[in-house]
């Protein structure tokens, strides 16, 4: 897995890929699932891509992260191969999980990345039990997890904290807060004015940047990392940010208005930090388009991919379930099937 | 009683299973102040289901009320608001999500009244949808109301009918004891008559004949009753087939099941649960030891074949217990 930083021209030039993947990825997601030929549910990333990129940029490749509903943007920022998900998007044998998982559930354990989640405030705990084995097995890794604002209200999440920073744990919680959880306003959904002063109650760090701004989320995130290296416990950082989209593609987003989006909008991370690259010659406007156009025809080769791929056989749903195959998953498989013979049972 | 003879004693009117539930809601809300909602984004967005809909406008907030996403918290806070003089109706989304409440469901809300020597009520409702059929893959197609069922102290009805929702729905809010009523995601849509009358309820406890039949008796539950139905369809002139839903799962009308039994001397039951140690295996169980000598041949079993629920349509559809399953099996004994 290429490894990326924002500390050298390169790294910031990868980062700005990466962010463009992450938006051509979901808007094309977006376009397929409206078409019908992506089913179930899609959370799209974009408006966030400066949180994952910048935290996954300052992580080591062999660092562990877990995902949630929204994780296209996770996975790209962790370097997961854009055929892959969309495969897996499109229900493809192809795809991560071989077709079983869909846009909720990509993941892929050997790059560090634990899993998509469709239960909120599911992955604190896991990233605690990876930080677990870090700590264990005297790794030198980190594990981080991904949340969104919603998420902060489940109590799974306060206790994955809670044994994380008592341990001393090396992990990382990253808030990603993008003022919604549904249609739900943070406001509504928790007393704190910042969720970062959530940290508080585990006597660790709790600092909140700005997530439009892909070197704010990276710089917290080494400083989150050095610590947890250092033996002394987890860091909460919570990154303010904006989906552009609805909560899920198809929502009538009647709980905001147009003007809200616009002005998060206008802070576009993307843009900015072009602008930036830009301003100290890192980059031309040539340049940039040769990057967009590179990254449009990643994402079409993708899809090209997705749609070309195999759908699984039908018998493949009764694979994967354990290590061993049991009796039972292929003689109630066989059986509802099947109109006849041996299945009569032994009375007849 | 027929559930055909059951509504043509009634004034009824055609609407969805997410209608009838809304206005059970509707009516519930309307003759009981202690009744409220909770759950997230069922006020003003109307919920994830579509099934609160305009009830916060008519009710507001604090009766139709938006919570944090957090299941134990509410589900805990419910127990103790229904132990309190408050009768709290939750929405808890995906019946996936009772994982995140479990604690307070097993621990709390069934153990209660037992423990305090039946000194307290706890007239909870909880709704949850549950099932594949639409790519929602593992953790968002899940059919639990097995665990519910077995759990002594809870109550769990399972409509597969517009009118049985409405009834179950209204009975579950009257009900002094825990209730859960799992909605199939895929019937909301589904049309059917439903009885208008404000106290139209559909007793918990009470199975429906939905299709009278003189060869097999298909014990179906939620989606699988309109899929056994069209079943029996096909399949008359050839096979007469008899429907039962039994609308109740915890308690079962045991009795109902055996009468049919009795007559038909065969039997499928057809649930989306996964197979193994589950709901088919309760309601086989208490047939034959109701109705053992009327058997003619070994009772049939139709649902998931102890997966998880895939993403890929193939994989979903492989899986899914359906009216195919359903022939199958009648095919297998007739
Ligand atoms: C345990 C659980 N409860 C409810 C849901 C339904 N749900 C899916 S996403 C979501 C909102 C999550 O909000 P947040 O954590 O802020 O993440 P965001 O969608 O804003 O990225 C909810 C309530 C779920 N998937 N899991
Ligand atoms: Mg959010």
């Amino acid at each position: 897995m290429e490894d990326y930083t924002l500390d050298t021209e390169d790294g910031r030039l990868e980062a700005l890929r990466r962010m463009l993947t992450i938006r051509e990825f979901d808007t094309k997601a977006g376009e397929y699932f409206a078409d019908g030929e992506i089913p179930g549910f899609v959370h799209l990333y974009i408006g966030e891509e400066a949180v994952g990129v910048g935290t996954c940029a300052a992580l080591e490749p062999d660092d562990y992260i877990t995902s949630t509903h929204r994780g296209h943007g996770h996975c790209i920022a962790k370097g997961l191969d854009t055929k892959l998900m969309m495969a897996e998007l499109f229900g493809k044998r192809s795809g991560y999980c071989n077709g079983k998982g869909g846009s909720m559930h990509i993941a892929d354990v050997d790059a560090g990345m634990l899993g998509a989640n469709g239960i909120v405030g599911a992955g604190p705990p896991l990233a605690t039990g990876a930080a677990l084995s870090i700590d264990y097995q005297d790794r030198d890794q980190v594990a981080l997890a991904f949340l969104g604002d919603g998420a902060v209200a489940q109590g799974q999440v306060h206790e994955a904290v809670n044994m994380a920073s008592t341990w001393d744990l090396p992990a990382i919680f990253l808030v990603e807060n993008n003022k919604y959880g549904e249609a739900t306003p943070v406001e509504k959904q928790h007393n704190v004015k910042q969720l970062s002063d959530t940290a508080q109650a585990y006597d660790i760090p709790g600092v909140t940047v700005d997530g439009m701004d892909v070197t704010a989320v990276t710089e917290a995130v080494e400083e989150a990392r050095k610590r947890a290296r250092a033996g002394d416990g987890p860091t909460m950082i919570e990154a303010e940010t904006y989906r552009y989209n609805g909560h899920y593609e198809g929502d009538e987003q009647n709980y905001r208005d147009e003007e809200e989006v616009a002005q998060w909008k206008e802070r576009d991370a993307i843009e900015s930090f072009k602008e930036r690259l830009l301003d100290r010659g890192e980059l031309t406007e040539a340049e940039f388009g040769e990057l967009q156009a590179e990254v449009e025809d990643e994402i079409a080769d993708a899809v090209e991919y997705a749609q070309n791929s195999d759908l699984p056989e039908p018998e493949e749903a009764y694979e994967d379930m354990f290590s061993e195959s049991v009796p039972e998953v292929e003689q109630f498989a066989s059986r509802l099937r099947t109109d006849g013979g041996s299945s009569r049972g032994d009375s007849q | 009683m027929t559930a055909q003879a059951e509504l043509e004693r009634e004034e009824t009117e055609t609407m969805t299973v997410r209608e009838a539930i809304r206005e059970a809601l509707r009516e519930e809300l309307a003759r009981d102040e202690d009744v409220y909602i909770m759950g997230e984004d069922v006020g003003a967005f109307g919920g994830v289901l579509e099934v609160t809909g305009d009830l916060y406008e008519e009710f507001g907030e604090e009766r139709v009320r938006d919570t944090p996403i957090a299941e134990a918290g509410y589900v805990g806070a419910a127990t103790g608001a229904a132990a309190t003089g408050t009768r709290p109706v939750i929405e808890l989304m995906f019946s996936d999500f009772i994982g995140v409440s479990m604690e307070q469901i097993m621990n709390q809300m069934a153990k209660m009244r037992y423990m305090f020597g039946g000194k307290t009520e706890i007239p909870v409702t909880v709704r949850a949808t549950e099932g594949g059929g639409m790519g929602a893959a593992s953790q968002h197609s899940g059919t639990v109301h097995a665990w519910i069922s077995h759990f002594p102290g809870l109550k769990a009805v399972a409509p597969g009918t517009a009118a049985a929702a409405k009834g179950l729905t209204k009975a579950a809010i009257r009900s002094n004891d825990p209730v859960f009523v799992f909605e199939n995601k895929m019937i909301y849509e589904q049309q059917g008559d439903v009885p208008t009358d404000e106290d139209y309820i559909v007793p918990i406890g009470e199975a429906a004949v939905e299709r009278e039949g003189e060869d097999v008796t298909v014990v179906a539950t939620q989606r699988l009753v309109g899929e056994s139905l069209d079943v029996a369809d096909r399949l008359a002139g050839d096979v007469s087939v008899e429907v039962i839903d039994p609308r109740s799962l915890y308690p079962l009308d045991t009795e109902t099941i055996a009468e049919s039994l009795r007559k038909t001397g065969r039997m499928v039951v057809a649930d989306e649960t996964p197979l193994s140690y589950g709901t088919h295996a309760e309601i086989i169980t208490r047939a034959q030891e109701e109705a053992f000598f009327s058997l003619d041949a070994p009772i049939q079993r139709v649902g998931t074949p102890d997966t998880h629920m895939p993403f890929s349509t193939p994989l979903e559809q492989e899986v899914l217990p359906d009216g195919e399953g359903v022939e199958n099996a009648i095919r297998r004994i007739t």
